[in-house]
């Protein structure tokens, strides 16, 4: 569809736990900096196919090519590692940390010192710890979290807790941004805010967005192109206003004879 | 309004981190220096609280490697003192039996100096003996998680046992004897003050939070880019390193080791100091430690009713946390640890 290779494919997934199909035969493209809805009705496998991009899960069949890396097999840090991060539909901060804490663990992948430096707490040591320090705290102050930096993660609203969730992703320095319905339990401010921080992320980062949605105010409104999935099927794919008007997509979510196909 | 102000809030925070980067390495001087006044003194004190401070310090070093697996990062181990009797039956191979037989000439007393500067590295190959240890049994079987992890240490605490208690070369069930009474107050002291300030210099970095990311989520972790086995057998791996040397300390402390004095009820001692003292606060477990050390010498008289009062005793503790209070007075009156934690706002 463009002529730049994209930056992530995924070619014919399925993923199958025993006799149940998650996902069949999925495919899609994401390009450099671009932002992609996926959505589709509750069991649709809209998670599933996260946890199968983030190597949570190994796809049964077919191969997800990540800047032309195969990632067949590749355990989650490992992806994380080559520009992939996400965030979590249930969230899923580290709640013994405080927020600048929670942070800085997104560094620890890119490290210079190791055990012994660390235990030494030698000249390279200080500096690095105090320059991972002022990058994280650059990123709380640009996600007006600096305020809350040494508070528990536990104690910040539900929306802190989402947007916290998604600096700590973005502070591993991801290509690929995956977000699993970050406006969950928001209300309509803080779904605003969102948005805005959603159109921030990729203009500052440029960082493309997997962005897995209900609200559709939400993904209709930001949204460049969506992908419709039901039954671990890809049923539709366009812009937002085709997909409005596609009648596969109103049957999935309306319950139509559609939902009576053998898969 | 708030983007104006980032940098005033980065130098407080800043400020929070500075004294936290700098003074543990304080810390670990002025322990060392008190291990070193505490032996040349060490004419002057009762050989009875001599003794007993050694075994403080040996469970000091015992209770903060545990804690670092089992606070730190969350993972069950029931086999610490089988990596105990790893170190000690490897330092007792290593100056009863090598040493002598490498060097003959050498005079090999509790106090010699021979012995003396040898004994460094006959620590530091015990712990590394257990070390190994630690990640042959924490490679493969830190892949599971809670209750499997619990069972296979402890099955690998019992294996160990079984070994040594079936192997004639170390004594068998009769244990070794015979040997050099080389740990005193500088070694015992000196250790446990390193083996503390290599555990609150771990934890209180990037890399250290690590082993934290691990306990609160391991998906978490993972999906940052931290590799959490990695994490886990490193945790393992330097408790089981400690525990070595504390095994090697405590065999040349009382001059005799056997197999059943690093059975199951041992690691089960250690555990309870680790969670008397708080899961993940390091000072606190070493007052835990001290404390459980000097309950089990305060009890010696009462004879068959010790474990009845031990019990109760610990029951106590567990409700009203002593040692959690002496650990946070301690971090109120040393420079280190403050404003460390999350607990603070």
């Amino acid at each position: 569809m463009s002529a730049a290779a994209p930056l992530l494919m995924v070619q014919n997934c399925s993923l199958r736990f025993g006799g149940i199909a998650a996902l069949t035969d999925v495919s899609l493209q994401i390009r450099e900096g671009e932002l992609v809805g996926l959505i589709g009705p509750n069991g649709a496998g809209k998670t599933s196919l996260f946890n199968v991009l983030t190597g949570v899960y190994r796809p049964t069949e077919g191969r997800i090519l990540f800047e032309g890396t195969s990632l067949d097999g590749l355990p989650p840090h490992r992806i994380n590692n080559l520009g992939m991060a996400r965030t979590f539909q249930n969230i899923r901060l580290f709640s013994s940390l405080d927020v600048r804490m929670n942070v800085r663990t997104s560094f620890i992948a890119r490290l210079r010192n190791g055990l012994v430096n660390t235990v030494r707490r030698g000249r390279s040591f200080r500096g690095d710890e105090q320059k991972i320090s002022e990058e994280g705290n650059r990123l709380l102050a640009y996600f007006k979290l600096e305020e809350a930096a040494t508070h528990s993660s536990r104690s910040l609203s539900y929306g802190d807790q989402r947007r916290l969730e998604i600096v700590r992703a973005l502070a591993t320095k991801p290509r690929l941004l995956l977000l699993d319905e970050p406006a969950a339990g928001m209300n309509p401010t803080e779904k605003e805010e969102l948005k805005r921080l959603i159109g921030q992320i990729r203009h500052e980062f440029g960082t493309a967005i997997l962005l897995v949605e209900h609200d559709m105010k939400v993904v209709m409104g930001i949204c460049e192109r969506l992908v419709v999935l039901d039954q671990g099927r890809v049923i539709s794919e366009g812009a937002p206003h085709e997909i409005r008007a596609d009648p596969k997509v109103i049957a999935a979510y309306l319950g139509n004879s559609g939902g009576e196909e053998t898969p | 309004m708030p983007s104006a102000v980032p940098f005033l809030h980065n130098s407080t925070v800043l400020g929070t981190a500075t004294p936290l980067l700098k003074n543990p390495r304080l810390g670990l001087a002025v322990a060392l220096a008190g291990a070193v006044l505490l032996q040349s003194c060490g004419g002057w004190i009762d050989p009875y609280v001599t003794q007993v401070i050694l075994f403080a310090s040996i469970n000091v070093i015992l209770a903060v490697s545990l804690n670092l697996v089992m606070g730190e990062t969350g993972q069950f181990s029931l086999c610490h003192a089988a990596f105990m009797a790893v170190g000690a039956y490897a330092s007792a191979l290593l100056t009863g039996r090598l040493l002598p037989a490498s060097f003959p000439h050498l005079v090999l007393t509790g106090t010699s100096p021979a012995s003396q500067a040898l004994f460094l590295p006959v620590l530091v190959i015990s712990g590394l003996v257990a070390a190994l240890a630690g990640f042959v049994v924490g490679a493969p079987s830190l892949r599971l998680r809670g209750d499997y992890l619990a069972m296979v240490t402890l099955g690998f605490g019992e294996i160990i046992r079984v070994i040594l208690q079936n192997t004639n070369a170390v004594g068998g069930a009769r244990g070794m004897e015979g040997i050099l009474p080389v740990t005193n107050l500088f070694w015992a002291v000196g250790t446990a003050a390193v083996a503390l300030y290599t555990m609150i210099a771990l934890v209180r970095s990037t890399y250290g939070r690590g082993f934290h990311a691990v306990r609160d989520d391991e998906i978490a972790a993972a999906a940052m880019g931290i590799n959490t086995t990695k994490f886990k057998v490193t945790a393992f791996v330097i408790g089981a390193f400690f525990a070595g040397v504390a095994g090697a300390l405590y065999a040349h402390a009382v001059e005799y080791i056997s197999p059943e004095g690093f059975n199951f009820l041992r690691s089960f001692e250690i555990i309870v100091m680790v969670i008397l003292g708080g899961l993940g606060r390091p000072v606190g477990v070493a007052v835990a430690a001290i404390l459980i050390t000097l309950l089990n010498e305060w009890l010696r008289d009462l004879s068959q009713f010790r474990m009845v009062v031990y019990a109760l005793i610990i029951i106590l503790f567990m409700i009203y946390r002593p040692s959690e209070k002496v650990a946070t007075l301690l971090h109120r009156l040393m420079p280190f640890g403050r404003n460390d934690e999350s607990r603070t706002p």
